[in-house]
């Protein structure tokens, strides 16, 4: 893969509230094409908050978002619903509609952006099942299947449109280690293959040091972004206590300050 | 189990300290430094002690509490190694202050707080029926995200498979109106009166009521909770990421199916409950078939069936808007979606009453 420098999403002094709560503030980082970003924290600092805003769910209380220079928040609607169109997403329990089964869920998107014929629509959608590795599944509930079988058939779903980005919201959780290490090497097959961007909240670090190549680290105290980059570099040069904390599993005595 | 030597309190700790045995409680250790003014430190004794649990520990927890409050020396030696090292554990983090929930909010301040929420849940509602009736103008122009597939499915679920309960009930208060009518009306010998009664009261009013009050609880409280389940479960988020309104592929199908089977399922409320009449006309008072239905068409007109259909069709679209509501604005855990399921039908059936004394008034006003 050619190395594609190219910012593709620019995040620019966003600041995130519910009410008057503050989540965090003056967040400002961007992502290349073709990025495996990870956005990582600890818990309850608001990591799933940052995706609900990128992916359009939750308006900023201020600053912005741009896809391709263009700012999402100021665009009007249907150019809202064009980026939407371009983003895959797979919620952090799969999300799958549960009164459709598995071919139904991915074909419901087809059905809505395209006119292709139902035989067609269910052709794609055993496709794309099959590149989860959940071929023969087409008529399976989402309450049929095991939890990794649902993460799966979630970014089977995500993927229908073919995305220029695709967001996970903790891909790894509640997945064996195996599994997990499965998902990982997808989401790597993906980006090499499809050519997209691919953005992950995350808390897993073998999974963040094994795929990721740009990432943002938020802190739960300061209510902010304390570091930046490419998640090994960090590992090796960060100097911040927390952000070396994170990622050596709070092995504080190896800080050097 | 204690004795005091000089400023030492020693606290000899023996048998079984399990939870569910009865345990010596930590009052005594602090009666006994409440006497002794002179007791500046405690120590424990465990030669004795057979087994322990938590049990143990929350005695000790509270014993190093109220000491801490004299500023008095615990020592811990005394102790088995596992339980100082879990008293260890239990101290290590000082209790979170800010984390404590504050619940003494000032009484204006709650009251101010309520009237914001309040502000917040109507334009929450306004918007909601907003979003509704530019969905139904979508549905117009051809553009609105739904599957006609969802809608019949809908309309099988609301309609054909609540006939048994509408059944059931609108029969029986027929027969309740028949048997409270009958004994006034047989004080003057006009028990054929039954047949009107039963008639105009079914069909105008009760029928509908009956019909929705049934919806509410059955179909009213399923769409809230379905809607919340998949506001629980992201499913809501997924499809608005998706580019698909879920006003447009929830809502409509379900306020489009009531709306068509409320006016339907009335008309059936009304034959099951003019039947329940006539059994009491026949089998308890010798009235013969025909000159019950004869006296029960002359009886109701065209207009108050009109009136009952209408009814039923405002009906079924406050159930459907109620629960759809209730379900969309769910919070995302599983006590909200309960909360949800409640609310609805508490919304659904004060709505439905409000609805029919506002219908009653017009009627009247109009001289219908």
């Amino acid at each position: 893969m050619g190395k594609q420098t190219e910012p593709h999403i620019v995040v620019n002094g966003l600041t995130m509230a519910y009410g008057e709560k503050l989540i965090q503030r003056d967040l400002t980082f961007s992502v290349n094409r073709g990025d495996i970003f990870i956005i990582m924290g600890g818990s309850g600092c608001g990591k799933s908050t940052l995706l609900r805003h990128l992916i359009g769910l939750q308006e900023p209380v201020a600053g912005n978002v741009n896809y391709d220079g263009k700012d999402f928040w100021r665009a009007d609607q249907d150019e809202r619903e064009r980026f939407m169109r371009s983003f895959g997403v797979l919620y952090q329990s799969g999300a799958l509609w549960s009164s459709m089964t598995l071919a139904e869920n991915i074909g419901l998107l087809l059905e809505q952006y395209t006119y292709l014929p139902a035989s067609e629509i269910r052709k794609l959608a055993s496709l794309k099942l099959a590149l989860v590795g959940l071929a023969g599944f087409e008529d399976y509930y989402p309450s049929e299947i095991s939890g990794g079988m649902k993460k799966r058939a979630g970014l089977a779903r995500a993927m229908a449109l073919d995305p220029e980005i695709l967001f996970f919201d903790e891909p790894s959780a509640g997945l064996d280690p195996i599994s997990s290490r499965l998902l990982d090497d997808l989401i790597l097959e993906l980006r090499d293959s499809l050519g997209s961007t691919i953005v992950v909240v995350s808390h897993e670090l073998a999974s963040i040091f094994s795929i990721g190549n740009n990432s943002v680290f938020l802190d739960a105290a300061t209510k902010t972004m304390i570091a930046s980059g490419d998640p090994k570099v960090l590992l090796k040069e960060c100097q911040d206590p927390t952000v070396h904390a994170f990622l050596t599993r709070g092995s504080m005595d190896k800080v050097v300050t | 189990m204690d004795r005091s030597e000089g400023g030492l309190l020693v606290v000899r700790l023996s048998g079984l300290w399990k939870i569910g045995k009865e345990l010596p409680a930590s009052d005594e250790v602090r009666n006994e430094i409440d006497k002794n003014a002179s007791v500046s430190a405690i120590a424990f004794e465990a030669q004795g002690l057979a087994a322990w649990d938590s049990g143990l520990l929350t005695f000790l927890a509270a014993v190093i509490g109220f000491a801490a409050e004299k500023k008095i020396d615990v020592r811990q030696d005394g102790l088995p190694d596992g339980v100082q090292r879990l008293l260890r554990l239990a101290f290590a983090v000082p209790e979170h202050k800010s984390a404590a929930k504050t619940s003494g909010d000032f009484f204006l301040a709650k009251i101010g707080g309520a009237a914001v929420d309040y502000a917040k849940a109507v334009t929450n509602t306004v918007s909601f029926i907003g979003e509704i009736a530019l969905g139904f103008l979508k549905i117009f122009t051809g553009s609105a995200k739904l599957r006609w597939a969802d809608l019949f499915l809908t309309i099988q679920e609301c309609g054909p498979q609540a006939l048994p309960i509408v059944s059931l009930i609108s029969i029986l208060v027929g027969l309740i109106l028949a048997f409270v009518g009958s004994i006034q009306l047989r004080l003057f010998g006009a028990q054929i009166y039954i047949a009107d009664l039963v008639g105009i009261a079914m069909v105008r009013a009760m029928g509908a009521i009956m019909a929705g009050i049934i919806m509410a609880g059955r179909t009213g409280a399923s769409y809230a909770a379905r809607i919340g389940t998949m506001q629980v479960n992201e499913e809501i988020d997924a499809l608005r990421t998706a580019g698909i309104p879920p006003v447009e592929f929830l809502v409509l199908p379900k306020i489009i199916a009531l709306a068509l089977m409320m006016p339907l399922l009335t008309l059936y409320a009304d034959i099951m409950g003019i039947l329940g009449g006539l059994f009491v006309g026949v089998f308890g008072f010798d009235m013969g078939i025909r000159e019950y239905l004869h006296e029960t068409t002359t009886a109701v007109t065209l207009t108050n069936v009109w009136i009952g259909v209408f009814s039923g069709f405002v009906y079924g679209i406050i159930i459907a808007v109620a629960g759809c509501l209730r379900g969309m604005q769910c919070g995302r855990s599983a006590s909200a979606v309960g909360d949800a399921t409640t609310s609805a039908v508490v919304t659904s059936i004060v709505c439905i009453i409000i609805a029919t004394a506002i219908i009653t008034v017009l009627c009247n006003v109009l001289g219908i």
